[in-house]
């Protein structure tokens, strides 16, 4: 750049001159100007405020009978709401120290978001295979729990991935109790 | 390509304009006097017809876009809308519908041409890239233009399709609510899909001018793959090449035609005439059929990042053919082996369309069933049950050990062979790739082609002397 200047002497490594600074200054302030634009435009894409707002909601469980399950839209998805009956509690018990692709107990799968306890009845988790997002239908697969039709992904009692491509165990949606009863998800 | 150009301003109107916008002398030097190898088959037509389709699908578009609604609620309804109480909205939507698939029908005929006279080779290496970029966007526009009636398939072909970038390690879950505006697919999803539905079919006409640009730069290709040497070799473009393109379209637009009156929906998927529920997934999730191919190979690997890996690399790969293919000569006219594994890469692209339209554990051959041997306390067999699937043989089962009570010691379990739908695909994802990857640099080291005639006016004339056939020029 310097050998473009007016006042250069023509040597190499000399310091650099007002011409060079305005340069780089406007250089710099035009990039950064054009960056500023351009975020708002990018960013407009992205979840809006009253997309976000809708993060949680509570659901009272007493709706939920023993063997059934119920599936709520949250955040827009669908998240089933499971009330096992003892033998799946059992056998995902069972199955606790199995080889599985995401090891986790059936402990870990039933606790709230504040990492308190859950309860063992109550399986709360996103209905959105952990493959390409279809949603699992209850009762189909080798390990009694859920079966995604779409790609053959299979789900344990505890909703744990037990064979099919999906990498992930079915998402435990985040929730605490409120009260014996109620459920406050997200 | 044309050199000099041979446009004669007639009038002194057309003179004043082409010593200030020369549009006119363009247009005769690109359509009119552009000289055409004389050897151009039909299968060269298809340019013609996908420039027709792509005029089809933004007239259509347009026209659809006056009456489509793009919310949630109402796009649904509004499709039904035009296919019922608008004027000829029945026709137009169904033109547009089945437009689409015709647009892929063409698009793949012109690639396969392309890839068997070796019309990627240089120096039309730039050409055929930009036809993959046009390919690309084609993929892109159709797959939000699906996304628009808002059926079942559409919102879950959306939820499948966009949950791909959330296989992408790190960044792909910030990504993947970036392009739904959401969490889930939704509104916001719908609205944007619309506008980039609408935008991207003129990047397409924009990219099209450009593929043509390289064309007439380069010149055509044609089925001899020697480059013309000689008037003797070429024929002007019109009549010659644009009579051709009338002909090629107007066949192809009575296929069209017969699809849009006869079977509008047969190239749809029913399910998308049930609207979009978020709770409920349709029992299968299968793309249009133009990219069944690429639904397959990202179902036949077992890791989901890498399955996405596999489909985009799939796609990537064709821009990558022209320094994949070794062979100095163009055409597989003159390829005696090339043309064989041409022919088995059709049909492993065939193949692994019929496979995305499977279940992936569909079993296509099994050898003989399951089978449970019931045995007692001395090892001795009490009873045996069989099935075709392993449900049917423990219900068998169930029933026996019921029945005999506690004398049941050992149940011995046998599987038989099996060869579902995921094996396949598993085999023709290797072909396809290994059909680039391997046949194709290897192949043109070591094979030997047939002689390739010196000039395009012999490979049409044989032996005989140019003069012995009529003079093709008008």
């Amino acid at each position: 750049m310097a050998e473009t200047t007016a006042n250069a002497t023509g040597s190499h490594g000399e310091e650099p001159n007002r011409r060079d600074f305005i340069y780089i200054a406007a250089g710099a302030v035009a990039g950064v100007g054009a960056l500023a634009t351009v975020w708002p435009l990018v960013d407009q894409m992205n979840p809006a405020r009253d997309t976000l707002a809708l993060a949680s909601m509570e659901y009272d469980l007493t709706q939920v009978a023993l063997g059934q399950q119920v599936v709520i839209l949250w955040r827009g998805m669908p998240v089933f709401i499971r009330h096992r009956t003892p033998d799946e509690i059992a056998r995902a018990r069972r199955d606790d120290a199995a080889s599985m692709k995401d090891p986790a107990t059936d402990e870990q799968r039933i606790a709230q978001s504040d990492g308190k306890p859950g309860k063992p009845e109550f399986m709360i988790v996103q209905a959105a295979c952990t493959h390409l997002g279809c949603v699992p239908t209850f009762g189909g697969g080798d390990f009694g729990g859920w079966l995604c039709a779409c790609h053959g992904s299979v789900y344990d009692t505890s909703a744990r991935i037990r064979s099919g491509p999906a990498p992930l165990n079915l998402a435990v949606a985040p929730y605490v109790y409120t009260s014996d009863t109620v459920v406050k998800i997200g | 390509m044309s050199g000099e150009s041979t446009y004669k301003p007639g009038s002194g109107f057309e003179r004043w304009l082409d010593a200030r916008l020369p549009i006119v002398r363009l247009a005769h030097d690109s359509f009119v006097a552009y000289p055409t190898p004389r050897n151009l088959n039909y299968w060269w037509t298809f340019g013609a017809i996908l420039s027709f389709c792509l005029v089809v699908q933004i007239l259509t578009g347009v026209i659809l876009a006056m009456h489509y609604i793009p919310n949630a609620a109402m796009a649904f309804d509004s499709v039904q809308r035009i296919r019922r109480d608008i004027n000829f909205g029945w026709l137009i939507q169904s033109v547009h519908a089945v437009g689409a698939s015709m647009f892929f029908l063409a698009a793949y005929i012109h690639m396969f041409r392309g890839l068997y006279y070796g019309s990627y080779k240089a120096p039309r290496e730039i050409l055929w890239i930009l036809g993959c970029v046009i390919y690309l966007l084609m993929i892109i526009t159709a797959f939000m233009g699906y996304v628009l009636p808002w059926g079942q398939m559409s919102f879950w072909g959306a939820t499948v399709i966009t949950n791909i970038l959330g296989a992408v390690p790190v960044v792909g879950e910030p990504i993947l609510y970036w392009v739904r505006g959401g969490f889930a697919v939704e509104n916001a999803s719908l609205n944007r899909f619309f506008s980039l539905h609408y935008l991207l079919p003129f990047v397409i006409a924009g990219v099209v001018v450009l593929h043509v640009w390289a064309l007439h730069v380069a010149g055509q290709n044609n089925p001899a793959g020697v480059e013309p040497k000689s008037k003797e070799d070429t024929v002007p473009f019109t009549p010659h090449a644009t009579l051709k393109d009338a002909v090629g379209v107007t066949l192809f637009a009575m296929m069209f035609a017969y699809f849009v009156f006869y079977m509008p929906d047969s190239l749809g998927d029913p399910e998308n005439y049930n609207k979009a529920n978020p709770l409920v997934t349709p029992p299968e999730i299968v793309p249009e059929w133009y990219l069944l191919p690429f639904y397959a190979i990202l179902r036949a690997v077992p890791d989901k990042f890498l399955g996405v890996v596999a489909m985009f690399g799939a796609i990537a790969v064709l821009f990558a053919l022209p320094w994949l293919d070794t062979s100095k000569v163009r055409s597989m006219r003159y390829r005696p082996v090339a043309r064989w594994f041409y022919i088995a890469f059709v049909l492993v692209c065939i193949g692994l369309g019929w496979c995305g339209a499977q279940t992936p554990d569909k079993v296509i051959y099994q050898a003989g069933n399951y089978r449970i041997e019931l045995r007692d306390a001395g090892n001795k067999p009490l009873a045996i049950a069989q099935g075709r699937t392993a449900d049917i043989a423990e219900r068998v089962m169930q029933q026996e050990v019921t029945r005999l009570g506690g004398a049941v010691r050992s149940l011995q379990r046998e599987t038989p062979f099996r060869f579902d739908v995921t094996a396949l695909s598993q085999i023709l994802s290797f072909f396809y790739f290994a059909f680039f990857l391997l046949v194709l640099p290897l192949l043109g080291l070591r094979e030997r082609p047939d002689r390739v005639p010196e000039t395009i006016a012999k490979s049409v004339l044989g032996g005989r002397p140019a003069a012995a056939i009529p003079k093709a020029e008008a």
